[in-house]
C-alpha cells in the first residue's frame, strides 16, 4: 500500500443473502484526502462504511484500512479511526461530558489525558459550555456536534461520516463543513457519505457515485461534470477589447464563445483555457476584470448521470438480484 | 480465524458503567425498596414465631430466611424466589436492544472493544448490582433477627447462610443471562421483558404442576402401589426429572438441603439412604451442599449455556438498527 493511502478497498463485496448490497466495490482514499460516498438510498453507502470498520462481515474482497485489515484486526482499525453513524445516539441520562468518558475509557485513555482530551474536543465542537449538560436535552445538531467531539477526542486519523448533513439546519451545516475542512488540514482524512450533493460539493477532493451496489463513478467533481455532462470547461471572461471574442474563439480547445453581457464573455472549451484567454487580453492590451471557471454542479452530474442511465442500473440491479 | 487482542478490553469499563447505570436507577431504587420492606415483614413474622416456641433448635437462626412451621406463606425465602428473577429481568431486559434502540450500539462497538467485552461486561455488571443488592439484604435479615430474639447466631448457621447467599445470587445469574438472551433476540424491550417474564411465570408456576401430569401419562401409576397408597416409583423418578428441567425447581431443592440440615436427601428417599442415620440429626454443612451439589451445578450450567446463546445470537446481529 501507498504511503499516502489510508484506505484501499479492492473487489469489496458485501450479500445479505441473495442480496447483494455491496459489488464489488474498488476505491482508495489519500491522506489528508475528503472523500465523499454519494447515492440514493439503499445504494449500499452505509455498508460499506460498516465493512470498513469491521462492524460487519466482509462477504468477498479486500480492504486495507491504514494498513490493517479490519475483519482479521478490527482493535487495531477502530483505535484509529472515528466514526459518526448517520443517526448517532447517546445514553440520555449522563451529561456530555460523561458520555465522552465512558468512550475515553473504552478506548483506554488515562485519567489526565482522558479529561484534557475532552475539554479540547468538546470546546473544539462548540460544546464547551454544555459539557455538564444532560444529554437527554440536546438539539440534533448538538448531538451530532458531540460525535464529532467524540471523534475530535479520539484522535482519529481517519473520520468516518455517515450522513453528517442530514437534519441539520443551513447554519449547522456550514459548521460542520467547518470541522471537516479542519479535520483535512490537520491531516485527517475524511470520509463521509450524503445526499446533500450541492454541500458536500464545496468540500470533497473526489467522490465516489453509488448506484445499485456499485461505484458508478469516481473522481473529483469536475472530472466527473466533464465525464457527465460532456460539458467540458466554461470560462467566463470580463474584459474590454474590440474583436477579443473572434481571438478568443482560435485558441485551440474552444469550441464556442458566447457573449452574456456589455464586456462579458463565456468561453466553452474542452479543457482549462483560462491561461490562453488570459494572454490573448493581455495581447491585445485590453483589461482584463474578471476569469474565472465554472464548476460543474455534482448535483446536475447526479440527475443527469441517474436520468441518462436509469434503464442500466435497473438491469444491473436485476441481474444481482438473480 | 485468530482474533488480534483481548477480547477482554473494555470489559471493566463495561461493567462499571452498567453498575453505576443500574444502582442509580429509579427501576432498582423501588425493586431494592420492596424486597427491604418483604425482609423487615418476614422476619418480624418469623421471629413472633420462634418466640412462641423456644425450642432448642441449634438452627434457630436459619428459620428468620426458611419461615417457620405455618406461616411458610410469609417466609423469607418464600417472597425471595419469587422477587429475584423478577430483580433479574427487571436488569435484563432491555440490555442489547436498549443499545440498539438508543442508537448507541454502532457507536460503541466502534470503538476498540469486541461484542463479547460488552456482552459480558453488562451481564457481569448486573449480576454485581444484583449481588450487592442480595448481600444488604442478608446483612439486613441478620441485623433484623439480632435484634427481635437478641440470640447471636453460631457459626454453622453463618455458614449455611452464607452458602444459601452465593446459590441465590447464582439464582439470580441464570434469569439475568435468560433476559440477556431474549433482549438480544427481540429488536422491542417490551416484548422482550413479556417474553420472558411469560417464561418465568410458567417454569416456577406451571412447569412444576405440568410435569407431574406428564409424568403420570407416560408412566401411569402402578396399581400394587397404588393400593398400598405409595407412589409409583418410576412416575415420581420421572415427574422429578421433569421438574427438574425449571431452575425454580433447582433452586428450591438447594433451599431445602442448606436451610434445613436435617434433609438426608433430595427427591424419593431409599431405604438404604436411612440406614443408620438418626432421623431428625442435622447433617454437617458439607454433607448438605454435596446433597444439592448436582442442582448447583445445575444451575450454574444452565446460567452459561443461556448465555453463550445469547453471546451466539449477538455476534451474528447487524449493528445498525
Ligand atoms: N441486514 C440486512 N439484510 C438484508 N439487506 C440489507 C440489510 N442491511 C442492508 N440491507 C440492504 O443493503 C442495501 C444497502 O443498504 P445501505 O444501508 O448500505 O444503503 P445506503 O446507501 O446507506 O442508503 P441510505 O442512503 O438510505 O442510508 C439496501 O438495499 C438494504 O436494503
Ligand atoms: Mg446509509
Amino acid at each position: 500500500m501507498n504511503m499516502d493511502t489510508v484506505i484501499e478497498a479492492q473487489g469489496l463485496t458485501k450479500s445479505y443473502g441473495r442480496k447483494v448490497a455491496v459489488d464489488h466495490i474498488s476505491f482508495t482514499v489519500g491522506r489528508g484526502e475528503i472523500f465523499g460516498l454519494l447515492g440514493p438510498n439503499g445504494a449500499g453507502k452505509t455498508t460499506t462504511i460498516l465493512m470498513l470498520l469491521g462492524l460487519t462481515d466482509i462477504s468477498d474482497g479486500k480492504v486495507n484500512v491504514l494498513g490493517f485489515d479490519p475483519a482479521r484486526e478490527p482493535l487495531a482499525v477502530k483505535r484509529r479511526v472515528g466514526y459518526l453513524p448517520d443517526t448517532v445516539g447517546f445514553y440520555d441520562h449522563l451529561t456530555a461530558a460523561d458520555n465522552l468518558r465512558y468512550t475515553a475509557r473504552l478506548i483506554g485513555f488515562r485519567f489526565l489525558e482522558r479529561e484534557k482530551r475532552i475539554a479540547e474536543a468538546l470546546d473544539r465542537a462548540g460544546l464547551g459550555e454544555f459539557a455538564d449538560h444532560r444529554v437527554g436535552t440536546f438539539s440534533r445538531g448538538m448531538r451530532q456536534r458531540l460525535g464529532l467531539a467524540e471523534i475530535l477526542m479520539k484522535g482519529a486519523q481517519i473520520a468516518i461520516l455517515d450522513e453528517p448533513t442530514s437534519g441539520l439546519d443551513p447554519h449547522a451545516t456550514a459548521e460542520l463543513l467547518g470541522v471537516i475542512r479542519r479535520f483535512k488540514s490537520e491531516g485527517v482524512s475524511v470520509l463521509l457519505s450524503s445526499h446533500l450533493l450541492e454541500r458536500v460539493q464545496s468540500v470533497c477532493d473526489r467522490v465516489a457515485l453509488f448506484s445499485a451496489g456499485r461505484i458508478a463513478l469516481i473522481g473529483s467533481v469536475s472530472e466527473l461534470g466533464r465525464e457527465v455532462l460532456g460539458a467540458g470547461y466554461v470560462v467566463d471572461i470580463e474584459a474590454d477589447g474590440a474583436g477579443l471574442p473572434d481571438r478568443l474563439a482560435l485558441i485551440p480547445g474552444v469550441s464556442r464563445v458566447e457573449q452574456t453581457g456589455i464586456g462579458k464573455l463565456r468561453l466553452h472549451a474542452e479543457r482549462d483555457v483560462r491561461p490562453e484567454a488570459a494572454a490573448e487580453v493581455v495581447a491585445m492590451h485590453g483589461r482584463l476584470k474578471y476569469l474565472g471557471v465554472q464548476e460543474p454542479s455534482l448535483e446536475a452530474i447526479y440527475i443527469h448521470y441517474f436520468e441518462a442511465t436509469p434503464d442500466e442500473s435497473l438491469k444491473e440491479g436485476a441481474r444481482h438480484a438473480a | 480465524m485468530r482474533r488480534e487482542g483481548s477480547a477482554f478490553n473494555g470489559l471493566g469499563v463495561v461493567m462499571l458503567k452498567e453498575l453505576a447505570d443500574h444502582l442509580t436507577s429509579i427501576r432498582f431504587i423501588i425493586l431494592e425498596f420492596i424486597v427491604m420492606l418483604i425482609a423487615v415483614g418476614t422476619v418480624w413474622v418469623a421471629s413472633q414465631d420462634i418466640k412462641q416456641n423456644v425450642a432448642e433448635d441449634p438452627f434457630l437462626f436459619l428459620r428468620f430466611f426458611s419461615g417457620s412451621g405455618q406461616q411458610q406463606l410469609f417466609s423469607f425465602i418464600t417472597w425471595l424466589t419469587l422477587l429475584v428473577p423478577l430483580m433479574a429481568i427487571g436488569l435484563g431486559f432491555d440490555s442489547v436492544n436498549g443499545e440498539h434502540n438508543r442508537h448507541t450500539l454502532s457507536r460503541i462497538l466502534s470503538q476498540p472493544i469486541y461484542r463479547d467485552a460488552l456482552l459480558f461486561g453488562k451481564f457481569l455488571g448486573a449480576l454485581l448490582t444484583l449481588a450487592i443488592a442480595l448481600v444488604v439484604l442478608w446483612l439486613l435479615v441478620i441485623g433484623l433477627g439480632l435484634l427481635f430474639i437478641g440470640i447471636p447466631p453460631g457459626g454453622e448457621e453463618i455458614a449455611r447462610a452464607f452458602v444459601f447467599l452465593l446459590v441465590t445470587i447464582g439464582y439470580a445469574g441464570v434469569w439475568l443471562a435468560l433476559a440477556l438472551l431474549f433482549s438480544a433476540l427481540f429488536r422491542s424491550a417490551a416484548t422482550a421483558a413479556l417474553v420472558t417474564l411469560g417464561l418465568w411465570l410458567f417454569l416456577s408456576f406451571v412447569w412444576p404442576i405440568l410435569s407431574n401430569v406428564v409424568a403420570l401419562v407416560i408412566v401411569p401409576p402402578d396399581p400394587r402401589y397404588t393400593a398400598l397408597g405409595l407412589q409409583t416409583p418410576g412416575t415420581l423418578v420421572l415427574q422429578q426429572f421433569l421438574a427438574r428441567l425449571s431452575p425454580s425447581t433447582l433452586f428450591g431443592e438447594i433451599v431445602v438441603a442448606l436451610l434445613d440440615p436435617t434433609t438426608r436427601a433430595l427427591g424419593p428417599i431409599y431405604l438404604s439412604q436411612l440406614q443408620g442415620a438418626v432421623l431428625g440429626a442435622p447433617l454437617p454443612l458439607g454433607a448438605s451442599v454435596l446433597i444439592a451439589w448436582p442442582q448447583i451445578v445445575g444451575l450454574l450450567a444452565t446460567t452459561i449455556l443461556l448465555f453463550v446463546i445469547g453471546y451466539v445470537v449477538f455476534q451474528r446481529q447487524e449493528v445498525r438498527a
